[in-house]
């Protein structure tokens, strides 16, 4: 029970952060229905920049929270100004055309932002300055860090101050009403063009601090680190059905715990040696203790995209999504 | 048996083009020296760059010696040209620049760093006639696939891994044994040897744990294992993935003792993990770069201002073996030169070199190192399944 436990922590943590990234996609996709496959390069800029504003500080002996905190002050503001830039310059100018093209685009924006922060960064693994002290707490029989419990607060807060904005602030509504109707919106004396804009600074700074989450989580960041983690993310905003807020929180949880609880246990569950009846007909194989493993934890990987195409097969609008069909 | 003559014939053919062509540079400066090209080829970017600058460094060391010593080949004065490539630890891009090498025409290649490319790029080296000598690729099947002109002057992972194995089964006996790998040529191959050797000493092995060479999140894994309670664990990989795997496992408060190959048995797992990495037993395929001759030492930090990190001294010897092979046959011309380097014995940084019948060192040495303090420190050498305490050896090697 501690194992599954901790499996489930491990998924959550995971989670927390798949769903902030998930809530960057999701937004720009309920205001302009555009996919925009550049967001998890916006994460790992974040955490460049975060990682070497901290490996910068690092020396001084300052406390490690202040430290931490003036890096993801820098963080966010440059992961704005790329958001911004990357809608003024790559989405806008195509928002009448095709959807294809900005689609097309996106991917285009992904690749050059990849490939300018290895031309800054370089190719190598950066680590993370070990400035924090990672702490374990024990809480029955499952293990968690104070890392952990940051990323889970931090997730809670960031959740609850995205609501707070879209439901009860102007500029909320502001969006709201440019997702229902942009045009009409506009009539209305919406500024769309800021709308638009605020909520890919909006989504940028969200990555911004899902970028510092992931990389002090795991300790290193590197120039390829957003590919994985956007696409994942991006599977957690469909899970939940994307344009949909609560959706991409509820996806990116799910999907990190089905992601933990399935690389833990599909190689006990699909040890063909457990099975009576299979394993008298691999006798030599199963004998003194030995195992069949159909499927091991090397296809962890895999879940995400596994629960996506399900997702898509069986409820395309996603778990909380409506409507979602006659718009993509 | 017929293809050779006509690739003799052929290879003749193009060096006598080749010599056509070359020609006239030389008439324009009628006492210019010889050039003769020498490839070297390591992963310069990447999560590993650091190792590929040092095995770099000492290639290049070797040539430079070489043309301070003006050495001649067949009469002529010989210029050594040092080609340095980078394969970024791609079996994709170690190809592209390997033919890159065949194509320019270097009379011998230092390299590759990884298994994974060095395998595939030693079937290009061997059509083109082109010796190769890698100073760290450990997988077995480097020197299996029954090649001419491919060599290693490092120990091979069937003996990196029981040694690793050994030493971990004898000295921290351990009940059960978790074995994880990264699902690439090296990580795999290693992780099989030292699973093997576990089994036969009588040890538990759980059934295989993978990831790849660009995990990050291995909690899931680690939990699972967790749940097996494992006294050890054994992970074929490189440090990139080898310091988070570390680190997560002690967050999750993993007891178990680890034990990492060569590609993570570097000073960097203490910067990747943190003091996670403490009392990490790991093993590299060859003699500590510290134990390497203090000739090469002090040439080396004379040179290039930092220590050598892993196999720099063996990179060293392997430009040397092909310079020294070269010097013995008056010809830089690989075809004339091969039958010295296949027979010759040297005395380089890394100890006495002689080559087997499939182009594997003799009696390589393999170390085992501890974490202590941040710093990797060796243990133990073992030679010819013989394990000896590195104090010892060090007094037997006369240093």
């Amino acid at each position: 029970m501690d194992i599954f436990l901790q499996q489930v922590i491990n998924g959550l943590t995971l989670g927390a952060v798949y769903a902030v990234v998930a809530l960057g996609y999701t937004m720009v996709y309920g205001i302009i229905q555009l996919i925009n496959f550049a967001h998890g390069e916006v994460v790992m800029i974040g955490a460049m920049v975060a990682f070497t504003v901290i490996g910068v500080l690092a020396p001084y002996g300052w406390p490690p929270l202040l430290v931490v905190l003036i890096g993801v002050a820098c963080a966010i503001p440059a992961c704005m100004l790329v958001g911004f830039t990357v809608e003024r310059f790559a989405y806008r100018p195509l928002r009448r055309a095709p959807r294809l093209a900005p689609l097309i685009s996106a991917i285009g924006v992904s690749i050059i932002l990849q490939h300018l922060a290895m031309l800054i960064w370089s190719r190598n693994v950066m680590s993370f300055p070990q400035i924090i002290e990672s702490r374990t707490y024990i809480v029955f029989g499952a293990a968690i860090t104070n890392v952990q419990i940051a990323i889970l607060a931090i997730c809670v807060l960031v959740m609850a101050g995205l609501a707070l904005l879209v439901y009860r602030t102007r500029l909320g509504t502001a969006m709201r009403a440019t997702a229902q109707n942009p045009q009409v919106a506009g009539l209305m004396g919406v500024d769309i063009n800021r709308v638009i804009a605020s909520t890919f600074g909006i989504g940028a700074a969200l990555a911004a601090i899902a970028g510092v989450m992931v990389g002090t989580y795991y300790g290193i960041a590197q120039y390829t680190m957003g590919s994985i983690l956007g696409l994942k993310a991006f599977a957690a905003a469909v899970l939940g059905g994307i344009g949909n807020i609560p959706g991409a929180m509820l996806g990116g949880v799910l999907l990190g715990i089905v992601e933990a609880l399935g690389a833990g246990y599909i190689g006990d569950l699909t040890n063909l040696c457990r099975y009576d009846w299979l394993a008298s007909l691999l006798s030599e194989r199963c004998a003194n203790g030995g195992h069949f493993i159909l499927f091991g934890s090397n296809y962890q990987d895999v879940f995400a995209f596994v629960v996506l195409i399900l997702v898509l097969v069986f409820r395309p609008s996603g778990l909380l999504g409506e409507r979602v069909g006659d718009r993509a | 048996m017929q293809h050779p003559k006509i690739s003799l014939t052929l290879v003749a053919a193009a060096v006598v083009l080749i010599g056509c062509g070359e020609q006239k540079k030389p008439a324009a400066k009628a006492d210019a020296a010889m050039e003769v090209k020498i490839g070297h080829v390591a992963p310069m970017t990447g999560g590993i760059a650091h190792l590929g600058k040092d095995n770099e460094n000492g290639a290049r060391l070797a040539l430079d010696q070489a043309n301070d010593a003006n050495i001649k080949l067949g009469g002529k004065a010989v210029k050594f040209v040092f080609m340095g490539e980078d394969d970024q630890a791609d079996p994709k891009v170690g190809n592209l620049v390997a033919q890159k090498l065949v194509d320019a025409k270097v009379a011998g290649v230092v390299g590759h760093l990884n298994s994974g490319t060095t395998i595939p790029a030693s079937a290009l080296y061997t059509q083109a006639g082109i010796p190769m000598i890698s100073g760290s690729a450990t997988n077995p099947k480097l020197t299996e696939q029954g090649f001419k002109g491919i060599f290693r002057v490092v120990a091979r992972d069937d003996q990196q891994g029981p040694a690793v194995a050994s030493y971990l089964a004898t000295q921290n006996k351990p009940k059960v044994v978790a074995v994880i790998d990264d699902a690439t040529a090296y990580g795999e191959g290693l992780a099989n040897e030292v699973e093997k050797t576990l089994k036969a000493s009588g040890v538990q092995v759980l059934p295989r744990e993978k990831g790849t060479d660009k995990t990050t999140d291995w909690k899931a894994i680690l939990t699972k294992l967790k749940g097996k309670s494992p006294d050890a664990i054994f992970y074929g990989g490189m440090d990139a993935t080898g310091g988070p795997l570390m680190k997560q496992a002690r967050e999750l408060a993993v007891k178990a003792v680890f034990a990492f190959g060569d590609g993570a048995c570097t000073d960097k797992m203490s910067e990747l993990a943190g003091a996670a990495a403490e009392g990490l037993l790991c093993s590299q395929a060859g003699i500590p770069p510290q134990a390497a001759s203090k000739t090469f030492l002090d040439a080396y930090k004379a040179k290039f201002n930092v220590d050598p990190i892993l196999y720099a001294p063996f990179t060293y010897d392997a430009a040397n073996l092909i310079i020294n092979a070269m010097k013995r046959a008056d010809s830089a011309d690989p075809a004339k030169y091969l039958p010295e380097l296949e027979k010759g014995v040297h005395n380089g940084a890394s100890g006495r070199i002689e080559f087997d019948s499939k182009g594997d060192r003799k009696d390589a040495e393999i170390t085992i190192f501890v974490m202590k303090g941040g710093k990797i420190e060796p243990i133990a050498v073992v030679k010819g399944g013989k394990t000896q305490a590195y104090a010892d050896f060090i007094k037997a090697m006369g240093g």
